[in-house]
């Protein structure tokens, strides 16, 4: 039964599926249950936003409230996660990685290879990401680049509930650590999503939109605005290929250079900083295996190299807009000679 | 009185939860003349791209509808008159078209999808038209009910359609208590009895053929006459590539030529189609169902059950349709019953012949109903 849910219900739901299923699940974080063990209404908040309400009332103990210490208890979740456990951490906001990024780049990442294959460290961390919630520069960043860098840790952004669902499922299955991005401004966005349980794999990018003369690569909210985007240059006249990456890494980036060898075009977007962005690393590599397919240079649409305004106004222009994309594919129209 | 000569062309409802189309292109020109079945124009849904056939004959008069534009079912998007009638009738026509509301239609109509329990796990099904007689339709491997988009609105202006998700397919259950002929059979006849459908013409396409001809063979009374579409189990070949294949295949780069394999026209496998394909194939247990049932129906690559003999001699009225130009399962088994059925082999058609050439094979199922 397929039937229209939000993201923040989706990745309740592949949560709740996954716990039922397999009993090594379990979930912990800052105020995950919310009060529990303490007197009054249980399961008071679910998460700062609410995505994992419901699951302490049915899954009791597996559902842990944890001290306001991400080193701890991330450490303690890869820990649980190397000794058999399928932990799902939340580090609510992707922006506190630096209190507990040595457990992740130099725990997590490297004992699969340091202890010869004799560890696997299927740990899920799951994480708020990006922009455009009034919470400033410690709250609003797209840190996806600094994950993707690390060799043996896996990195998901989806863009929808349908994908955030499958994503999520197959993460948890998934005996490798895996950062799983969630975006704060798309948790409310409805899209039909079946109620069983189903896993779509890793480093299959989904084609959002079929078309011939440009290609605009992005991840998460940036699909949005690409999609935006693609419809504004409709009415002129051009069609522009939507491609969402849905992993960044492992990343699908023959789906790109197979749109790029059609369209000869390429703009990739990105709501990280500039400097060594998920942009810049699909621009380099589809140039470098792709060159001769190229019509124009390609281009990249990021936020600036600043930290996330707090005020609304800057934070608005921040954030990559439609118009900033619709005028990168107006760049690849121009003679490849012309700046 | 000139208004009758005026015949609209309009948006078409494809299954049931069409509720609007793009128009990519128009196949004849302004002011040409259309014969009853010739494909004017091509329509592309969220679900799949098609011609939009002519349901009367004309000269094409307006064309409304404009390329890359969409329009509402039962939208205007052209006019077909007689070259006689006069232009200001046609206009008038036009201006005073008004599009029935897709609201009042849905409730007409009744809900879209129901669900139902059964000795197999719960099964989806479709239920349209109050005919007397009653018609079930099932599907093939992989497929579900909406491979019946094109039919089950023609079928219901006749008869009482159902249309059911078989187990491990669409949106019934995953699991697949008997993964064999015998089992889905079986599941249909317990389908008719939840739902107490004493007994139908059964219509069944590729492995849902022979899983209707199955059931003819166990549950005789049951049947009042079968068509069987594309069918497995009037012969043993198959093109396993196609169902290995179908099996295999993960991502949209494998699936895709896969599934062109089903259309004498591959491009009919749009974005859409490939991915409502890969969605289901993903759903948990659908890949133990299929790899399962297909070890059982078509193993070392050809088809283990073989009805024709028995089918022939069951003294059912019997219609099978093929395409001629089917890749998955060859033409010549059209021939498999011999005297027994009728037989028709259409043209410029490949296995999803009750897609491709829908207005045909509509015809064809309600002329061997009414007989």
């Amino acid at each position: 039964m397929a039937r229209k849910i939000s993201f923040k219900q989706a990745i309740n739901e592949a949560l709740d599926l996954e716990m039922r299923r397999d009993p090594s699940v379990i979930v912990l974080g800052e105020d995950t249950a919310g009060g529990a063990g303490a007197a009054g209404e249980r399961d008071a908040w679910g998460g700062p936003l609410g995505v994992t309400k419901g699951l302490y009332p049915k899954h009791g103990d597996r559902v842990m409230d944890t001290p306001l210490s991400e080193s701890a208890y991330i450490g303690a979740a890869i820990g649980a996660a190397a000794c058999g456990m399928r932990p799902v951490a939340e580090l609510m906001f992707l922006d506190f990685m630096g209190v507990c990024f040595d457990q992740i780049l130099n725990q997590a990442a490297k004992f699969k290879y340091m202890f010869g294959g004799k560890a696997t460290t299927p740990v899920v961390i799951r994480a708020m990401v990006g922009a455009g919630f009034r919470a400033a520069a410690q709250h609003s960043q797209m840190l996806t680049p600094i994950f993707t860098h690390v060799p043996g840790l896996k990195v998901v952004c989806p863009s929808n509930a349908y994908d955030a669902k499958g994503l999520l499922i197959q993460s948890i299955r998934d005996d490798d650590p895996v950062i799983f991005c969630e975006h704060k401004n798309l948790y409310n966005l409805e899209t039909e999503v079946p109620a069983e349980s189903y896993a779509i794999p890793f480093a299959e990018a989904y084609v959002a939109r079929e078309g011939k003369d440009v290609t605009i690569v992005g991840y998460g909210l940036m699909v949005h605005r690409a999609l935006e985007a693609a419809n504004k240059l409709a009415k002129n006249g051009i069609e522009a290929e939507v491609i969402d990456l849905r992993t960044l890494s492992p990343i699908d980036l023959d789906t790109v250079i197979e749109s790029v060898e059609s369209t000869g075009r390429l703009v990739a977007v990105d709501e990280a900083n500039p400097r060594c962005s998920i942009a810049a690393d699909i621009v380099a590599s589809v140039t470098e295996k792709a060159f001769g397919a190229l019509k124009a240079a390609p281009q990249m649409v990021t936020a600036p190299h600043t930290p996330v305004p707090f005020s609304p106004v800057l934070e608005d222009l921040y954030i990559p807009s439609a118009d900033a994309i619709v005028g990168a594919v107006s760049k690849t129209r121009k003679p490849a000679m012309a700046a | 009185m000139a208004e009758e000569r005026i015949k609209p062309i309009v948006m078409p409802k494809w299954g049931l939860s069409m509720r609007e189309g793009k128009i990519t292109a128009w196949l004849k020109p302004l002011g040409s003349r259309v014969a009853v079945g010739d494909a004017i124009l091509e329509v592309e849904t969220d679900k799949i791209a098609s011609a939009v056939e002519a349901g009367s004959a004309g000269t094409l008069r307006r064309i409304i509808g404009q390329p890359d534009a969409i329009y509402p079912v039962k939208a205007l998007i052209g006019v077909l008159a007689e070259d006689d009638v006069a232009d200001a009738d046609v206009d008038a026509f036009v201006s005073g078209y008004t599009t029935p509301a897709a609201e009042m239609d849905d409730e007409e109509a009744g809900p879209g999808y129901q669900f139902t329990e059964t000795p197999a796990g719960p099964l989806r099904f479709a239920k349209r038209g109050e005919g007397g007689e009653v018609v079930v339709l099932v599907h093939g491997f992989g497929g579900d009910l909406d491979n019946w988009l094109f039919n089950i609105d023609a079928l219901a202006t006749e008869a009482t359609v159902y249309a059911l998700d078989l187990p491990g397919h669409g949106q019934s259950s995953k699991s697949v208590a008997e993964p064999s002929l015998k089992g889905l059979s079986r599941a249909l006849i317990d389908f008719m009895d939840k739902l107490s459908i004493t007994d139908a013409h059964l219509v069944g396409h590729s492995m849902g053929g022979a899983v209707v001809a199955r059931a003819t063979l166990d549950a005789p009374q049951r049947v009042k006459s079968l068509t069987l579409i594309s069918s497995a189990g009037l012969g043993q070949d198959i093109n396993r590539g196609y169902v290995e294949g179908f099996v295999t295949s993960t991502s949209r780069r494998d699936l895709k030529p896969v599934l062109e394999q089903l259309f004498d026209d591959p491009s009919l496998v749009n974005r859409q189609f490939v991915e409502d394909v890969l969605k289901y194939k993903r759903l948990d247990g659908v890949q133990q169902a299929l790899s399962t049932l297909s070890a059982a129906l078509f193993p070392n690559g050809q088809q283990a059950d073989v009805l024709a003999g028995e089918l022939a001699n069951a003294g059912k009225p019997a219609l099978v349709i093929w395409g001629a130009n089917d890749r998955v399962i060859p033409a010549k088994h059209a021939g498999a019953l011999g005297e027994a059925a009728k037989a028709e082999v259409i043209k410029e058609a490949g296995h999803m012949v009750q897609m491709e050439k829908a207005g045909k094979v509509n015809d064809l199922v309600l002329a061997h109903i009414r007989s």
